[in-house]
């Protein structure tokens, strides 16, 4: 086997893992970045959008429409859940882990209970091409660019529009925003349906590659949670940048011991990053730049 | 001697609910009933009751770390299946002969504190605090159950001791006293009942004393405001890893005990569920003082013990509710917020009288 496509093994690996890392964690970093709310219920936001998206595909739509249905429904739970109990926490951030991890857990049993162990899942699309000996799924690539998109489109909601400016003047001083005339709960509620919709379409992005079950989220949140943790409060200077970082420990760790030591990989880099920079990337390039 | 008997002053102190005589009058009521509660009962009842017991441990290490330290850590479990997979390998390997499971007991309590100062120095040294710590400890403890998950080959084994993957180690010794004559056995039945319950009585009292000292002292002012402590000459990241390496301990024995309890233990004792329901005992119960947590666990449990028995899926669904409910409604607790109204009802009464 030549060079090339070595490397280009090794670039589908680093782009499959960014694009996992990255889809699994904006909706974290959003919610985070925003209003210093930790969403342990963010597993459980991904696992309703897949199965939104299943059940409409299931339902005979094409799977980009139960991609977007999925996307939607997670928001509008979203925004259901900031109403009746984040909405009331916002001075206590320690007490919004521990309910929103009562809400993961009644989530979690709630959708055994009414749907079942397991759901019929969705047949990956796109089939797949052949590099060298190997052949990889053309969805990857998909996902790739999609996580891409996703933090495009972030950029673009958070520097171009009304919102944006509205939501970034909200985090840095809320009571100067709202004095201003801005309605900052009505921004909360905001991100956090933009937080728990992105959650929903990672959740709908990989239904396709994943076995449906209600314990899913769990497969997703450490990801999410180490991302966000090294990334730290911003989304384009942390999410991003740490997404890429851990792809690369990720993807040389999984093909040189396996998946297991690809997570303990990440686990170790999160526990080393945290002792240095305490305040995950994005708070090290801020301090640089002041 | 006199230092010895100061101790004993700091039973009592700003940092406990619960003082005089009429506390302690009850103290020993309740400490009577459980000393005789196995002479009217049978022995499966007792065993099922040390089985609550057990837990209690675990919740008092959540109740320190994060009622008293303000520290939230999701890393209790990790600490308990690491003493209880210590205690299961150590007893496998060298039995149970000549005391040798109390050894153990000690050394699985002092792996999982080793464990403990390891990871308190990289998250209290990096000043990582607030909602960080929980997730980084929460990373921890996924990490540890997956890693026990796919330990299920024949080549993942300690000595002789096989880790089994997610079925579980099975078949250590129950905790042993070498006695003369006949070495006690303690099943799970009256006699492990005693010893945990001592056991209990000694870590709460040893507790109620260690909050009332200063260092309890430092520990609260650190959890109102770490910076005024650190303006004070307090070196904040020591006692927070003093505090989390204490918990560690106390969760380890929570692990000893269950895994002598069962004679067995799984990796899904480190999983997400089981990380969630210490925290739902301790938030119900009343984070910030030992006897609410004390009493919440074991109320909490015997709820939830009887929920399964009745409606076994949706045990776990009452239990996320009661969760949520307690954090928006009574973010002190149930139990504490029962314990002061009593306590604020008995002294209007006894001003009355007076």
């Amino acid at each position: 086997m030549d060079i090339a496509t070595h490397v280009f093994s090794a670039l589908y690996q680093f782009g499959d893992a960014f694009a996992f890392l990255v889809l699994s964690a904006c909706g974290l970093a959003v919610i985070f970045g925003m209003m210093g709310v930790i969403n342990l219920a963010h597993g459980e936001f991904i696992m309703c959008g897949a199965y939104v998206t299943a059940a409409t595909v299931h339902a005979g739509l094409p799977l980009p429409l139960g991609i977007v249905a999925g996307t939607i429904v997670s928001a509008l739970v979203g925004v259901l859940v900031e109403l009746a109990v984040i909405r009331h926490l916002y001075d206590r951030p320690l007490d919004t882990i521990v309910a929103t991890w009562g809400l993961s857990l009644i989530a979690t049993q709630g959708t055994l209970i009414m749907v079942g162990s397991t759901m019929a899942g969705v047949g990956t699309p796109f089939g797949s091409f052949q590099v060298g000996d190997y052949s990889y799924s053309i969805y990857r690539i998909v996902l790739f660019c999609a996580a891409l998109g996703v933090l495009a489109g972030l950029y673009a909601l958070f520097n171009w529009t009304r919102f944006g400016v509205l939501a970034r003047a909200t985090i840095q001083v809320p009571h100067m925003a709202a004095a201003l005339g801005v309605d900052t709960r009505l921004v909360y509620s905001l991100t956090f349906a933009c937080g728990a919709g992105l959650a929903g379409l990672a959740g709908g992005l990989y239904a396709p590659t994943m076995t449906l079950v209600p314990t899913m989220g769990a497969t997703f949140i450490m990801e999410a949670f180490v991302t966000v943790v090294i990334g730290g409060a911003d989304v384009f200077l942390g999410t991003a940048p740490a997404g890429a970082v851990l792809a690369v420990v990720k993807s040389v760790m999984t093909s040189w011991q396996g998946q297991l030591f690809g997570q303990i990989g990440l686990l170790v880099a999160v526990i080393i990053v945290v002792r240095v920079l305490p305040k995950g990337i994005s708070g090290f390039v801020l301090r640089e730049r002041t | 001697m006199t230092g010895f008997f100061s101790l004993f002053r700091r039973l009592e102190g700003p940092q406990t609910v619960g003082r005089g005589r009429a506390f302690w009058g009850l103290f020993a009521i309740v400490l009577a009933v459980a000393l005789a509660y196995p002479l009217f009962s049978d022995g499966y009842t007792v065993g099922n009751t040390v089985y609550f017991f057990v837990w209690v441990f675990i919740a008092l290490s959540l109740c320190l770390i994060w009622g008293y330290g303000g520290s939230l850590s999701f890393g209790q479990t990790a600490f308990f299946g690491i003493a209880g997979y210590g205690y299961g390998v150590l007893t496998l390997n060298f039995g149970a002969a000549y005391g040798f499971t109390l050894v153990a007991f000690v050394a699985a309590v002092a792996i999982a504190a080793l464990f403990a100062v390891l990871l308190g120095y990289f998250m209290f040294f990096g000043r990582i605090a607030g909602v960080f710590l929980g997730i980084v400890t929460l990373a921890v403890t996924l990490m540890l159950e997956r890693f026990m998950a796919q330990t299920a080959g024949p080549e993942w084994h300690i000595g002789a001791a096989r880790l089994n993957g997610f079925n579980g180690m099975s078949a250590m010794p129950p905790l042993t006293i070498p006695w003369p004559g006949e070495p006690i056995v303690l099943f799970a039945d009256v006699g492990l009942y005693y010893f945990v319950l001592g056991l209990l009585v000694f870590v709460y009292l040893a507790l109620r004393i260690l909050m009332n000292s200063s260092f309890g002292n430092v520990i609260v002012a650190i959890r109102e405001n770490p910076e005024r402590a650190e303006m004070l000459g307090y070196d904040v990241r020591k006692y927070q890893l003093i505090t989390f390496v204490i918990g560690a301990a106390l969760a380890g024995i929570s692990g000893v005990l269950y895994t002598a309890w069962g004679q067995y233990i799984t990796p899904s004792s480190m999983g997400m569920t089981a990380a969630a329901l210490p925290l739902i005992w301790v938030a119900v119960g009343g984070r910030s003082d030992l006897t609410s947590t004390v009493v919440g666990t074991l109320v909490v449990l015997a709820a939830f013990q009887a929920l399964t028995i009745y409606g076994s899926q949706y045990a776990l669904v009452f239990m996320g509710v009661l969760l949520v409910l307690t954090v928006l409604i009574a973010p002190n607790g149930l139990v504490l917020g029962a314990m002061n109204w009593l306590g604020r009802l008995a002294a209007r009464l006894t001003q009355r009288a007076g």
